[in-house]
C-alpha cells in the first residue's frame, strides 16, 4: 500500500534523505531503526507532510495515489496516521472536540455520514478501553499538562479514532518506561487488521519486543542499508549501530 | 445645532426642572468640566487611535425625557433574548433611561432604585461621597458629558454579608424605531462587606439595522471588605453602533474584583476600563476578548491604581482581528509611594488575520514604591504553525484547523464568565464568527 521510490528529502537546504527504497503491504509491520541523525523522523515528516521540508526527488504512491501531491489533511483522509514524537500542547482546545470534528472531517471525505453525539462517545468509550486513557484526560486541554506517556497514549487514542490505513509511529516509545510501553504496544497490536499497516520509527530494540515486526530496516545517512526480519534488531541492539557505520564505511570505499 | 450646543441645550433643560437637589449641583460641576475638557480630538494622546470626535458630532435623537418609550417587555425580550433570563435578575435601561417597569427584580438580597430615588433617601450621604468619582484619571470631557446630564440612572446595593440568589444583567436596549439615538445610561453599586455580586452588562438595539447609536455609559462599583465582584460586559450590537464604557472599580477594602469585557462587533468602542486599590491585600482581574471583523475598532484603556500596599492585580487582553479591524490596548500601572509588596501583571495578546488590521498597544507603568513585582507583555502575531500542522495531520481543513486554534485561543477569557447560560451563548457567538459548525 506504500511504495517509495528512491525519496530524496531535505530541510533548509540540507539534504537528509538520499535516497529511500521502501515497500510496505497490508498487513504488515516494518521497523525502520537508526542512529540520531539518520533521517529517521524526517522519514515519517516527509511522509506525513510536514511544511518546510522539501522533496528533492524520488516518489511516494499510498493506496494507488501520488501522496507527495497531497496537503496533509488529504493525506490523513486518505488513511495517513503520524503519531508525532513530540505531541503538540493546545491550551483552550477540548479533545473530545477536537477528535470529533476530525473524526467527521475524515467521514465527510470518505462520503460517510458524521457520526452523532450518541454514535461518538460510544466509539469514544471503546477507545478509551484499549489505551487505559480516562475520560478526565479527554475533557481537558489537547495535551495540556499531560505526561509524556499520557501524550503518547493520547496518539494511539486518536488513531484507534481515526482508523488509519497506515499508521507511522514516530519514537512512539521515547521517554516512556516499561510499563507506558507495554500499554501503547497492546493498543497498537489491537487495532491492527489485514487492511492496515504500520511503520515504527524506533531508536530502540525494546518496543520491537511488543509490538513484532515482519521487517526491519536500518537507515543511514539517509538510506536503508540493510533490511532483514525480527532478528536484524536484536542483531543492532548486541553490536551497536557502529557495525553498521562500519558495513555502510566499507560499501562506501567498495563503491568508490 | 452642533453637538456642544445641544449639549448645553439639554443640560439647562434639566437644570431647569431638578436643579436644586444634590445631584443638580453634581451635574453643574460636571457639566464645568465638560466644558473645560470638551470631547477629544485626535491630538490626544489618549485617543490618538480613535476619532471619537466625529462620532460625538452626528446628528443624534436624544429622547428627552425616561419613559417615552412604549418598548414592552416583549420587544426587550425579542431584542435581547438572552438565555438564562429566568434565573437573573434584569434590569432594563431604554435609549439610557432605567425603566422600573420594564425589569424584573424580586431579589430581597438586591436593592434596586433610581439615582435619583438614592440620591434623596436613606443612602443620600453615601452617594453624595461616592457618585462622580470615576473621571479622576482622563482629560477628557466625556464621562463628565455622562454626569452633567445624569437622569434616569440605577443605584443597586447588596448589602453586608449577603449575595443576591441570582445574577444581576443590566440590559441597555436602544430603541431606535424613531431614529437614531444618543443615550448616557449611568449605574452606581454599592457592595457591602462580605456581600458578593455577579453582573453582566449588555446592550441591544431594536428599529431599524441602518440607524446609528452612540451611548456613552458610566458604571461606578464600590466594593467594600470581603467583598466579591464578578462584572461582565458584551458588546455585539453591529456596525451602526458606538459605545464609550467606563467600568469604574473602587475596592475600599481588602477584596476581590474581577471584570470582563467581551467585544464582537461596533462601530467604534472605547472601553475605559479603571480600578482603584483604595485598600490594602486586595485582588483584581482584568479579561478582555476582542474578536473583530469589518472596519471595527476597539479600543481598550485600563487604569489600575495601587494606592495601598500588597494588592495583587493581573490582566489578559487578547484580540482576534480580521478584515480591516483595528484595536488598541493601553495599559496603565500605577504603583505610589507607599503600595509595597504589589503584584502587577499585564498582557496583551494579538493575533492579526490579515494584512489591513491593525493594532497598537502600550504599557505604561508608573512606579513609585521600591519592593514590586510588575511585569507587563505584548504580542502581535499569527497561530503557531506546529500546531496547525497537528491538526491537519488529523484531516482538519486549514480553514477548520484555524478556526478551532483561534476558538482555543479565546477559551481562556470567555470561561471567566461564570453564568452558565451565558458563557455559552458567547461561545456560540465566537463560534459562529469563527465559522465553527457548532453541532
Amino acid at each position: 500500500m506504500l511504495h517509495i521510490h528512491q525519496l530524496r528529502a531535505g530541510i533548509e537546504g540540507r539534504e537528509i534523505l538520499n535516497g529511500i527504497d521502501l515497500e510496505i503491504k497490508a498487513g504488515e509491520v516494518h521497523a525502520i531503526m537508526g542512529p540520531n541523525g539518520s533521517g529517521k523522523s524526517t522519514l515519517a515528516s516527509v511522509l506525513a507532510g510536514k511544511p518546510n521540508y522539501e522533496v528533492l526527488g524520488g516518489s511516494v504512491e499510498f493506496l494507488g495515489k501520488d501522496l507527495l501531491e497531497m496537503s496533509p489533511e488529504q493525506r490523513a483522509r486518505e488513511g495517513l496516521f503520524l503519531a508525532f514524537q513530540y505531541p503538540v500542547e493546545i491550551p483552550g482546545l477540548s479533545t473530545t472536540n477536537f477528535i470529533k470534528t476530525a473524526v467527521n472531517e475524515t467521514r465527510k471525505y470518505r462520503g460517510e455520514e458524521p457520526l452523532d453525539a450518541v454514535a461518538f462517545l460510544r466509539q469514544m468509550k471503546e477507545k478509551m478501553a484499549l489505551v487505559h486513557i480516562d475520560q478526565s484526560l479527554l475533557s481537558r486541554s489537547l495535551n495540556e499538562g499531560f505526561s509524556g506517556g499520557e501524550k503518547k497514549r493520547n496518539e494511539i487514542f486518536q488513531m484507534a479514532m481515526l482508523q488509519p490505513r497506515l499508521a507511522i509511529l514516530d519514537e512512539t516509545d521515547s521517554g516512556l518506561d516499561i510499563d507506558a510501553i507495554r500499554i501503547v504496544a497492546n493498543g497498537v497490536n489491537k487495532l491492527r487488521r489485514k487492511d492496515n499497516a504500520v511503520l515504527l520509527v524506533t531508536h530502540y530494540q525494546r518496543l520491537l519486543e511488543y509490538i513484532v515486526p515482519d521487517f526491519v530496516h536500518v537507515l543511514y545517512s539517509g538510506r536503508i542499508v540493510r533490511s532483514g526480519g525480527k532478528d536484524l534488531a536484536h542483531e543492532l541492539e548486541e553490536k551497536g549501530y557502529d557495525f553498521i557505520r562500519q558495513e555502510a564505511g566499507l560499501a562506501e570505499e567498495v563503491k568508490a | 445645532m452642533n453637538s456642544i450646543d445641544f449639549f448645553t441645550h439639554r443640560f439647562n433643560t434639566l437644570q431647569g426642572s431638578n436643579g436644586s437637589n444634590g445631584l443638580g449641583q453634581l451635574r453643574a460641576r460636571a457639566f464645568q468640566e465638560f466644558n473645560r475638557l470638551g470631547i477629544p480630538s485626535g491630538k490626544n494622546e489618549e485617543w490618538k487611535y480613535t476619532r471619537i470626535g466625529p462620532v460625538f458630532n452626528k446628528e443624534f435623537r436624544m429622547v428627552p425625557t425616561p419613559g417615552d418609550s412604549s418598548l414592552s417587555r416583549t420587544d426587550v425580550d425579542r431584542t435581547l433574548g438572552l438565555p438564562g433570563q429566568k434565573d437573573a435578575t434584569v434590569l432594563v435601561f431604554v435609549n439610557g433611561f432605567f425603566s422600573r417597569s420594564l425589569s424584573n427584580f424580586a431579589d430581597s438580597n438586591l436593592s434596586v432604585m433610581s439615582l435619583e430615588e438614592a440620591a434623596s433617601g436613606e443612602a443620600k450621604q453615601w452617594v453624595a461621597e461616592h457618585l462622580g468619582q470615576s473621571s479622576h484619571y482622563v482629560k477628557d470631557g466625556i464621562q463628565a458629558l455622562n454626569t452633567a446630564m445624569l437622569q434616569g440612572g440605577l443605584f443597586l446595593e447588596v448589602r453586608k454579608g449577603v449575595a443576591p440568589t441570582r445574577p444581576v444583567h443590566v440590559y441597555h436596549v436602544a430603541d431606535l424605531r424613531f431614529g437614531t439615538n444618543f443615550s448616557q445610561p449611568r449605574i452606581l453599586v454599592r457592595l457591602g462587606q462580605e456581600a458578593t455580586l455577579q453582573l453582566l452588562e449588555i446592550s441591544g438595539r431594536l428599529g431599524d439595522a441602518d440607524q446609528d447609536n452612540l451611548s456613552n455609559q458610566v458604571i461606578e462599583i464600590v466594593v467594600e471588605k470581603g467583598a466579591k465582584l464578578e462584572h461582565a460586559r458584551i458588546q455585539n450590537d453591529g456596525p451602526r453602533s458606538s459605545q464609550v464604557s467606563t467600568t469604574h472599580i473602587r475596592q475600599v477594602g481588602a477584596s476581590y474584583a474581577q471584570s470582563t469585557l467581551i467585544s464582537l462587533s461596533g462601530s467604534i468602542l472605547r472601553n475605559n476600563v479603571q480600578v482603584v486599590f483604595e485598600a490594602a491585600a486586595c485582588e483584581a482581574h482584568l479579561y478582555g476578548l476582542y474578536c473583530l471583523r469589518g472596519t471595527t475598532h476597539v479600543d481598550n484603556h485600563t487604569v489600575v491604581d495601587n494606592l495601598k500596599p500588597q494588592c495583587f492585580s493581573n490582566e489578559l487582553f487578547k484580540g482576534i482581528l480580521d478584515e480591516g479591524s483595528t484595536g488598541v490596548f493601553n495599559g496603565k500601572i500605577f504603583v505610589r509611594k507607599d503600595a509595597q509588596k504589589t503584584n502587577a501583571y499585564q498582557s496583551n495578546k494579538n493575533i492579526l488575520l490579515s494584512d489591513q488590521a491593525t493594532v497598537n498597544a502600550k504599557p505604561q507603568l508608573e512606579i513609585f514604591a521600591d519592593d514590586v513585582k510588575c511585569s507587563h507583555g505584548c504580542t502581535v502575531g499569527t497561530l503557531d504553525e506546529d500546531a496547525l500542522f497537528y491538526l491537519r495531520s488529523r484531516g482538519l481543513s486549514p480553514e477548520s484547523a484555524r478556526a478551532q486554534l483561534l476558538k482555543a485561543y479565546a477559551m481562556d477569557i470567555l470561561e471567566k464568565i461564570s453564568h452558565e447560560p451565558i458563557r455559552q451563548y458567547v461561545d456560540r457567538l465566537i463560534s459562529e464568527r469563527l465559522a465553527i459548525d457548532a453541532s
